[in-house]
């Protein structure tokens, strides 16, 4: 049990509830800060903070008292393993996409 | 509507519906789902923005004349990630689409335009949209990129799922949008649409359990992310380069508005001055052409000149708003601006109030926190907006001499035109920071920002921002400066005399109504070293800065010693370096903007905030004048 401004740059791990007042808590949600999403600590803003966080496909970035309160589980062998095996699969997605523009010129 | 109907199923009315049946549609969406590149590929040109009555949540109207229906209006909605009523833009479409916004019909139908990129988390949108029971057409935006990049989704099952007509588009293309006019052409009779099992409005949770079992039963599968946007910010976003980079754009834009815009509004005053020949030899000699020439066209032209230069400036904010990197500046600002008191939110208002506060107050309602909303509203007019271009640069170009230093990399012009805008600066975030430590201290607020991918702008909706902000500036040129000119001109020519030949002739400037309120108010700004004709100039650039520029104009056209004389050395007549120098400071603080207070008004529901800011903008502006003034006549003599 962690919570999400602990984990490091490049780390993730699943969503278990989040510690905030309710109208946060609402649009967070809606931005895809629900139970049991997989979160990805993807970089840092120049000053350290905030820290820009991948969520199903987005990137948002939070202030460390708002991660503070953001409650996280270790992600699952299972799941690192498809995040692992998505990472690979995005580069070869990228060779596609760049020839089939290339083709397209 | 059948539930069954999806994108291969329509089919085409037999006649023409009949007229009057459907008039008004409405489009909603979440932010960065391309709602804005639809609503302009659905209307072509014909669009207006407005505000919608009584709040600052700003409306694009226009006719949907792209897809053939000139006969509709859509109603662009603001981007919305939730209908949760917390933000004033999520209230605002709910009264819409309830048909409860006073002046707004009740819209006939919706379309609902979703990101098929992300669609999981979208669908939480579309269950309250249709629980509201109006006909509606759900638009998969990017659906070539969401296949490109290996997603998938079963539009018919989704139809199926959701109860009403689902497509898959590309706005960008324009690719799918035959069918927004077959679903409308089917809407010839209102029916209520079937209730849904959808979940409870407001409730995130089961919203997203909702969203997600029907994405499951879909077989929706998420496109993989590309990784250009990340690479971008690898540079952009670089611990060093960042925001170094940062300042370079900043600075950089600042830059060209000046050393692009300069030539470019030279060129037009030429050509505003060559019309005011024109005119002159079309005109009979007399109390006509003087009204016209020197009352309206000097006035006007006068503020005209800048138009150039103003329109830069909004071109590059639109460049830099629509590629995305204002987000990542947000991101890269938010440590200073919490220094002071505020969220790195408010520094997207701060930046566009450069330009203009009007639009820049109306953006602070991405704010959430009330109280730094407030606190941001009541710092933006210290912003250096364009307005105070046309004064600061007339008066630096008649006092400041043109001095050269570090090899002509560094003029005296461009420091002192620096420092207006870092004192203007200086003072918001000395009142940013006042206000957070008294009146508004709150506990900080979260900061919740999306960084969307990276996109190039399109030549069309940057060319709509600039159309429109010249249609505006030409607006008020064309009524408010006309307006003031022409009754300055009047003023300046009453009370009609008698001359010794027993002719009638018009006053001394000193001796005309204009002239004894001038003197009225000269006891107030005589220690700034402003004499009655500078102080008529104040009074008038209450309803605007720019007016201040038009009314010297009309002014010195009105007096026989400065008539044939230019602006510039016509004003040494009246003002000395250090009288100069006090009233561009005593520009950089006051409120002279009667739109701006117009707006905080409309946003803080209360007159007493446009007031105290008023109060207080003048004070500081006062306060400082009469130091700078007085330092000036120390040191300089």
């Amino acid at each position: 049990m962690s919570v999400l401004s602990k984990l490091n740059l490049g780390e993730s791990g699943i969503l278990v509830s989040l510690d905030l007042p309710e109208s946060v808590q609402n649009h967070l949600m809606h931005m895809g800060f629900v139970p049991d999403a997989l979160v990805t600590v993807l970089r840092r803003a120049p000053a350290g903070d905030p820290t820009v966080y991948g969520v199903d496909g987005m990137e948002i970035a939070l202030r460390r008292e708002t991660a503070a309160a953001i409650r996280m589980r270790a992600a699952d062998v299972e799941t690192q393993e498809a995040g692992v095996a998505a990472k690979g699969q995005k580069i070869d997605t990228n060779k596609d996409l760049t020839e089939l523009i290339e083709a397209e010129r | 509507m059948s539930a069954c109907c999806s994108t291969p199923a329509f089919t085409p009315p037999k006649s023409p519906p009949p007229a009057g049946t459907l008039r008004t549609v409405v489009l909603i969406g979440p932010p960065n789902s391309g709602k804005s590149t639809l609503f302009n590929r659905l209307t072509g040109l014909r669009q207006k923005v407005a505000n919608f009555p009584g709040v600052t949540v700003e409306q694009r109207l226009g006719l949907m004349a792209g897809v053939g229906r000139p006969d509709l209006t859509l109603i662009d909605l603001p981007g919305v990630y939730s209908l949760d009523p917390f933000s004033e833009d999520a209230r605002v479409s709910i009264d819409v689409l309830r048909g409860k916004m006073v002046g707004t019909p009740k819209p006939d139908a919706v379309l609902l335009v979703l990101d098929s990129l992300h669609l999981t988390r979208q669908l939480m949108l579309a269950a309250s949209v249709l629980a509201l029971g109006l006909p509606t057409l759900v638009l998969l935006n990017m659906s070539d990129l969401m296949e490109a990049r290996g997603g998938r989704i079963d539009a018919l099952k989704l139809a199926r799922e959701l109860g009403t007509p689902v497509a898959q588009i590309s706005a960008v293309h324009g690719t799918g949008l035959d069918a927004v006019p077959l679903f409308l052409n089917q809407q010839t009779t209102r029916k209520a649409a079937k209730p849904l099992a959808l979940p409870v409005l407001g409730n995130a949770a089961s919203a997203h359990n909702w969203a997600a079992q029907v994405s499951r039963s879909t077989g929706y599968h998420a496109p993989l992310s590309v990784e250009g946007t990340r690479k971008i910010d690898d540079i952009l976003l670089h611990r060093i380069w960042g925001p170094l980079l940062f300042l370079v754009v900043v600075v950089g834009v600042f830059e060209v508005v000046f050393s692009v815009g300069q030539p470019l509004s030279d060129g037009f005053g030429v050509i505003l001055a060559q019309i005011g020949n024109l005119m002159r030899d079309v005109l009979p000699a007399g109390w006509v052409q003087s009204l016209i020439l020197d009352g309206a066209w000097k006035g006007i032209s006068s503020v005209l000149v800048f138009l150039p230069q103003i329109l830069l400036l909004f071109l590059f904010i639109g460049i830099l708003e629509d590629s995305g990197y204002l987000s990542r500046a947000a991101l890269i600002a938010d440590r200073v601006m919490r220094s002071i008191g505020l969220n790195g939110k408010a520094f997207i208002p701060l930046l566009s109030a450069y330009a203009c506060a009007v639009p820049a107050i109306m953006a602070t309602r991405t704010i959430e926190n009330k109280r730094d909303r407030l606190a941001t509203i009541l710092v933006t007019p210290f912003m250096t907006c364009s307005a105070r271009l046309p004064v600061y640069m007339l008066l630096i170009a008649a006092f400041i001499p043109n001095i050269v230093y570090l090899h002509g990399f560094l003029g005296l012009r461009t420091i002192v035109m620096l420092s207006l805008y870092l004192a203007g600066l200086l003072a918001a975030m000395f009142t940013a920071r006042l206000l957070k430590s008294s009146i508004l201290k709150s506990s900080d607020a979260p900061f919740i920002l999306e960084l969307p991918q990276y996109r190039m702008p399109t030549l069309r909706s940057l060319a709509l921002r600039v159309l429109d902000r010249a249609r505006i500036f030409l607006r008020n040129a064309g009524t408010i400066i006309l307006c003031v000119t022409l009754a300055l001109w009047v003023m300046a020519h009453l009370p009609v005399m008698h001359t010794a030949t027993g002719a009638y002739a018009a006053p001394e400037l000193a001796d005309s109504l204009i002239g004894r309120l001038g003197h009225f108010i000269e006891p107030a700004i005589a220690p700034l070293g402003f004499n009655w004709k500078i102080g008529i100039g104040l009074l008038s650039s209450v309803l605007a800065r720019e007016v201040m520029v038009s009314t010297m104009g009309t002014l010195y056209g009105a007096e026989a010693d400065t008539h044939a004389l230019s602006l510039q050395t016509a004003l040494h007549h009246d003002m000395t370096l250090g009288g100069s120098l006090a009233l561009m400071i005593f520009f950089a603080f006051a409120m002279q903007c009667t739109s701006t207070m117009a707006v905080v008004r409309r946003e803080t529901n209360s007159w007493k905030w446009p007031a105290v800011q008023f109060l207080y903008m003048l004070a500081m502006a006062w306060i400082a004048a009469f130091a700078v003034n007085h330092i000036a006549m120390a040191f300089l003599g």
